[in-house]
């Protein structure tokens, strides 16, 4: 169009000079101007950006990665253009899910997993991301549209199924085993999970997914009255798991007993979840460019603008088999972890030695002492350590012994398709 | 049991606890928790009909019992309503109970999230929680499922969002 333009223009110039008539001029100008109108709008009719070979620090206007690397130049961020390697899954593709992953797709990242069973409904249009006329839509195609609109440099992936079915979690598990964007070390294939779902039915299959894959993942959740919500990290046998203690949930500070639940499941609010994404993908850039401290649990509560952290220790007893043996693995591979922690720390203290004379009373001292580190709570032995601002979702399972099993001595019917019949016949009348 | 009435009390009580902690993909321990599932339905259907009281029908709609289905109703004002009933065994059951769902009623009330699956009160998930594994799906019906039809069912007719079938009343029927 542009060049199309461009020749009528020219033709136009060409038939002022042919014409001997001056009084043809000015409409010859007149058509010369809407032309180069025209020429300007068809400049800025939306067009797809095409890909980009290397991420540049070049400060032009085209560059769309060039305030991001400044991060680099800045020293924030060591090696930025890492991010293009890295892969994340986000499970939810809600009112979270589907900001955290247009924030991720502007950052650079380099392949997205996004996983929703859920169609766009023009319900959703109190929070952000998805547009009017995408309603109908799966989410996740309807994240797949933008998405690449946005950046097509990211790899997406989308996947609409329910991870709680037997069905969905094969599936589910077999992409995040999945290593051809990217062959590693590990059974991983993605670099992290993002649990952004509304229910703990499917944390709980996250959770039991990302133990049995021993996959770093994080957690996310708005409450259902919207003005509190947090974030968690989660590391297999490191951390508590989601089933290892009942969920923390941030007190929005409203009397239980005054709040209003007739009539709805739930309320929501653009801003609340928007917070909570600008939180959870806040901690992925951390951890994955390892710059900052990453935080282990990141409360937000609306109504009193506060943000409670703390850490939590894996449970003992926890019930999720997997856990366990994350935990066991834990601990079978801490010396190796703290001779090599204790070594980083050495000559990282001998390269500073080098930059700053320290005093001369700590020459020598090389304690490997872990001070710095946050105590842990340690949940499973008293309740009442919550900090200020978190309760318990859900109580603790009741001690549980499991009843030795009668012997077959019963009358009772111990087959299953007898059982099937019985049942049968009783719902044939 | 805060928060229930002394009917669902007394009933819950009569139904058979579970003992396998055991999923779907549990191989031979889930076949064994199967079996404790029907015997608690088995249980649970009859003592519904010797009180006049059955409300639900449902089986195992594929050989593996992950999925279930069925018909559930309630009687309001002498007239029968009838609702298709399925829901799906989680993976991670029984940590987590069965979300159940009448697709039919999927957004005519919201006392429902997407897909139908119905709005439990805040006091089921805690008493579920904390009867894991003793709790299976003729609990989590006479739980869930029936108080939300005796809450519902009314408002539903009541504001004309559900009409009466006349003929669906006597083709299940008791
Ligand atoms: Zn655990």
């Amino acid at each position: 169009m542009e060049v199309e333009l461009k020749e009528m223009l020219e033709d136009l110039e060409a038939l002022k000079r042919t014409l001997s008539d001056p009084s043809h001029h000015d409409s010859i100008a007149k058509l010369q101007q809407h032309v180069e109108r025209i020429s300007d709008l068809a400049k800025s009719v939306p067009s797809r950006r095409s890909k980009v070979q290397d991420m540049s620090a070049e400060v032009v206007d085209s560059n769309p990665y060039s305030r991001l690397m400044a991060l680099q130049r800045m020293g924030i961020v060591e090696n930025y253009e890492r991010i293009r390697e890295f892969s994340v899954a986000i499970v939810g593709i809600g009112g979270v899910g589907s900001v955290a992953a247009e924030m991720l797709t502007r950052c650079g990242i380099g392949r997205l997993l996004l996983y929703d069973y859920d169609k766009v409904e023009l319900a959703n249009m109190n929070r952000l991301f998805f547009r009017p006329e995408q309603s109908g839509m799966t989410k996740t195609d309807a994240a797949v549209q933008t998405l690449s609109d946005i950046n097509p440099d990211v790899v997406l992936e989308s996947y609409t199924l329910n991870i709680t079915t037997v069905k969905g979690f094969e599936t589910f598990m077999e992409s995040l085993r999945n290593q051809n964007f990217r062959p590693r070390n590990g059974d991983g294939g993605v670099d992290l999970v993002l649990s952004c779902v509304d229910n703990y039915e499917a944390r709980m299959v996250v959770n039991q997914a990302c133990n049995e894959l021993n996959q770093i993942w994080m957690e996310s959740g708005v409450s259902e009255d919207a003005v509190s919500g947090h974030i968690q990290l989660l590391v297999p046998g490191e951390t508590a798991c989601f089933a290892c203690v009942p969920p923390l949930i941030v007190a929005s500070g409203v009397d239980e007993r005054t709040l209003k639940r007739d009539g709805v499941c739930a309320a929501s609010l653009p801003t609340t979840m928007g917070v909570v994404a600008g939180l959870l993908v806040q901690n992925t850039l951390k951890f994955l460019l390892k710059f900052g401290q990453v935080s282990p649990y990141l409360g937000y509560n609306a109504l009193k603008d506060y943000f409670p952290t703390m850490e939590m220790k894996p449970n003992l007893q926890c019930s999720n088999a997997a856990c366990l043996e994350r935990q066991k693995e834990y601990i079978l591979t801490k010396p190796a972890r703290d001779a090599a922690a204790a070594k980083a720390k050495m000559e990282m203290e001998a390269s500073s030695a080098t930059e700053i004379p320290i005093h001369a009373d700590n020459e020598w001292n090389i304690s490997v002492d872990d001070s710095y580190d946050i105590e842990k709570t340690d949940l499973t032995s008293s309740s009442d350590a919550l900090p200020e601002g978190l309760t318990r979702e859900l109580p603790s399972a009741d001690e549980f012994q499991i009843l030795p099993v009668p012997e077959e001595t019963s009358t009772s019917i111990d087959d299953l398709e007898e059982l099937r019949r019985q049942l049968e016949a009783l719902n044939a009348d | 049991m805060e928060g229930w009435d002394p009917n669902t009390k007394s009933t819950l009580t009569k139904i058979p606890l579970l003992t396998t902690k055991a999923g779907p993909r549990d191989g031979a321990a889930w076949t064994q928790r199967l079996k404790d599932e029907y015997k608690a339905l088995i249980t649970y259907t009859q003592m519904n009909k010797s009180n006049d009281n059955d409300w639900f029908r449902i089986s195992a709609a594929n050989p593996e019992g992950t999925r279930w289905t069925g018909k559930c109703w309630y009687v309001h004002n002498l007239l029968k309503y009838e609702f298709d009933l399925q829901f799906d065994i989680p993976v991670t059951y029984p940590s987590t109970a069965p979300e159940l769902e009448l697709p039919e009623l999927d957004g005519k009330t919201h006392k429902m999230y997407r897909g139908g699956k119905i709005c439990l009160t805040v006091h089921f998930k805690p008493l579920w929680a904390k009867n894991c594994p003793r709790f299976g799906i003729a609990h989590a019906l006479c739980l869930g499922l029936a108080p939300w039809l005796a809450a519902e069912v009314p408002i539903l007719v009541d504001s004309g969002m559900i009409k009466h079938k006349d003929d669906a009343a006597s083709s299940a029927g008791s």
